[in-house]
């Protein structure tokens, strides 16, 4: 688990990202916001309110609904001095930014010799049950993560949330930065001021012996409730959260999968050539003599996402469906 | 603007050594030397030619699949070009980017973008950035016909009018996308007709006549570094040549074909410098010599080139240290 650092007090995982973009644009006058309602309205998710209070319009800036062309000024100004940090309401909307993300922003260095970089950074929402249906609930960070160039990073917590994004905004390379926005009113620790969290660094955010669970993004928290389930009946699960899926800390997941011989990997994304696939077959091959039961993978199910609560929510892992795969892969059933 | 002015020989040794650039490459191509496809830019020079003669290496422009034309014009040294078409160590872009994307960001050229309408946003940005950096630097974007029908040329051109970005769109009105001829593809006969919508000046100029290239684009120019915003020019012009690699140019009949022909910018730039005394067929062609010599040397050049290493493929995907310095005053 990681440890905030002694400044630290309570605030939402909307906040600690407002406050990381407001230390960096302070940091850095290079740093701009661009986006749909990001000046005056803040998102509708009021994430960005009272920027454009304290950098002006001129850097906290609202486009027109034009997501693949704001995208592309972003890349065009990322690659000439500025470090854009660009806003995209809905995850599903990256459908229409991806030529600039992904065959522009992600190749621009390598095609380049090395010359040019796109320190850009996209920030985007993620996870279903708010009832919004199949075009604003989709968790689409497997395409992203599929794409050679591109750092994709999922926090779970205020405090990762915080120190992942102003690593984000620091790195000479195109950053995903996923946000689940049912998580925007969750609480926990982070400190006021400066600190950063390296990408590529998982963090064990539940020590276990039994069965590693492996989530990203809100289903950390759905595992951890898993875990309290699980020790009730005596099974002692580990949760680890790799935090960013490009880069992948490979080493940490092996590790307790080799400790706990037992792992499923939990993610909102769409199952079916999904990030848990990914992730189970790096366990599968660094951890194959050490497992007791086959990798489990838990995503979305292979289906749009429908607008009826109680479909909806058959749709994702929940902290029971986990808890009791663990204790079918435990032999506890 | 009067003639005097206008560096015409200049413009004329720059297309010549477009021409002779292109005939080169299609050449060693047609003998298997180099490998992929071939976007010539033969017919077109006076355009790259007419807009980039104003630019300086801080200025920037992006291009598309047919580069060669506009990398040469904003100063890439074509031994880099030729090295680049060779997939040798020393090319523009290290042998990663290849023919579609050749640029050298050092001279203001970007490696040209591929994905037909993806550089017109992109310019928009660079131009967001060179005014918010106190900048006058002016960003061009060159693209053509079938590029105005992608949604990137609508977003990006309201982008660029609305903020008054310092941009130059540049579309290359050469009849054809492929195979597709603009009578299929627009129901309007000048795609300049489209700035209106956007709110910034839209131009029609002949792309053939470098002169008119010349004074068009310098006024568009001027008009972005004094920050009053983008222009659209559009160059009326044509390819005089395939597509890509084996066009059999059946889409166009070979009556049209002789017609441009006629028209070709280079040979009437050459009689025009001659009547107005600036040439002579001795002067003319010791400026063909020039060019020649620049193209033998940057082929052995590209020959004597050494390959990439295998390692080299894993080079590059990221930018390798991270800015993690700590906030200064904070915390
Ligand atoms: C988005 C996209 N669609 C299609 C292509 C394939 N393609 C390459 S060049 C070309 C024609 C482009 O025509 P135009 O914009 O008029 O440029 P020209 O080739 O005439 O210079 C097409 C369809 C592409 N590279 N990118
Ligand atoms: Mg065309």
């Amino acid at each position: 688990m990681s440890t905030p650092s002694t400044n630290s007090r309570e605030v939402t995982f909307g906040e600690a990202i407002r406050e990381a973009l407001v230390e960096e644009m302070r940091r850095d006058p290079n740093v701009i916001i661009m986006g749909e309602d990001v000046a005056e309205a803040g998102t509708p998710f009021k994430v960005l309110s009272g920027l454009v209070e304290e950098f002006g319009t001129e850097r906290v800036i609202d486009t027109p609904i034009s997501e693949a062309g704001f995208t592309g000024l972003a890349v065009g100004a990322a690659m000439t001095g500025m470090r854009p940090v660009v806003d995209i309401m809905f995850g599903d909307f990256l459908a229409l930014t991806m030529d600039q993300v992904a065959n522009q922003a992600a190749k621009v260095h390598y095609m380049s010799g090395g010359k040019l970089s796109v320190p850009l950074v996209i920030r985007t929402t993620m996870g279903a049950s708010r009832r919004s249906a199949a075009q604003h609930s989709q968790s689409l960070h497997a395409w992203l993560s599929h794409i050679p160039g591109l750092k994709v990073v999922l926090p779970s917590t205020p405090y990762d949330a915080k120190g992942l994004l102003k690593t984000a905004v620091r790195d000479d390379n195109p950053v995903a930065f996923f946000e689940d926005k049912m998580m925007y009113k969750l609480r926990g620790q982070a400190p006021a001021g400066d600190y950063i969290i390296p990408f590529g660094v998982a963090d064990i955010k539940r020590e276990g012996t039994d069965i590693t669970v492996v989530a990203t993004s809100s289903m950390v928290h759905v595992a951890l409730g898993a875990a309290r389930l699980l020790e009730e009946i005596g099974i002692s699960a580990e949760v680890i959260d790799p935090r960013t899926t490009v880069p992948l800390d490979t080493q940490t997941i092996i590790e307790s999968a080799r400790k706990t011989s037992r792992a499923i990997v939990v993610d909102e994304g769409y199952e079916g050539y999904g990030v848990t696939a990914e992730i189970a077959s790096v366990i599968a091959d660094g951890a194959f003599y050490y497992l007791d039961a086959p990798v489990k993978r838990m995503g979305a199910m292979h289906v749009p996402v429908p607008f009826s609560p109680p479909l909806e929510d058959s749709t994702i892992p929940t902290q029971v469906s986990v808890a009791e795969m663990a204790k079918t892969l435990c032999g506890k059933v | 603007m009067s003639n005097a002015s206008i560096p015409l020989l200049d413009m004329y040794r720059t297309m010549l050594l477009i021409l002779r650039f292109e005939e080169r490459c299609n050449y060693i191509f047609m003998q298997g030397r180099i490998p992929s496809t071939l976007h010539l830019y033969i017919g077109q020079e006076a355009v790259a030619t007419g807009v980039c003669t104003h630019l300086g290496h801080d200025d920037y422009a992006l291009s598309t699949h047919r580069p060669h034309g506009h990398a040469i014009a904003k100063g890439v040294a074509p031994r880099a070009i030729m090295a680049e078409l060779f997939a040798k160590k020393t090319g523009c872009c290290q042998a990663k980017g290849g023919s579609m994307h050749v640029g050298d960001i050092s001279v203001g050229m970007f490696p040209a973008i591929a994905i037909v309408g993806a550089n017109i946003p992109i310019a928009a940005g660079v131009g967001l950035a060179a005014k918010r950096l106190g900048t006058d630097r002016v960003a061009v974007a060159f693209f053509g016909d079938g590029a105005a029908n992608e949604g990137a040329f609508h977003e990006g051109l309201n982008m660029a009018s609305i903020w008054d970005l310092p941009v130059v769109y540049v579309c290359e009105n050469n009849l054809y996308a492929a195979s597709t001829p603009v009578s299929v593809a627009f129901r309007i006969e000048d795609i300049a007709d489209r700035a209106a919508a956007y709110g910034m000046p839209g131009v029609v100029v002949d792309g053939n006549d470098v002169e008119a290239v010349y004074e068009a684009a310098g006024e568009a120019i001027a008009r972005a570094r004094r920050g009053e915003g983008p222009t659209l020019i559009e160059c009326k012009t044509y390819r005089l040549c395939g597509h890509s690699r084996s066009d059999p140019r059946t889409y166009r009949s070979k009556e049209e074909e002789v017609l441009w022909e006629e028209n070709d910018p280079i040979s009437s730039l050459g009689e025009r410098l001659k009547r107005m005394g600036l040439a002579t067929d001795q002067s003319l062609a010791a400026i063909e010599q020039e060019v020649v010599d620049l193209i033998d040397e940057a082929v052995a050049f590209a020959e004597d080139s050494p390959a990439p290493e295998p390692i080299d493929t894993l080079n590059h995907v990221f930018y390798p240290h991270q800015a993690y310095e700590t906030a200064e005053g904070e915390g």
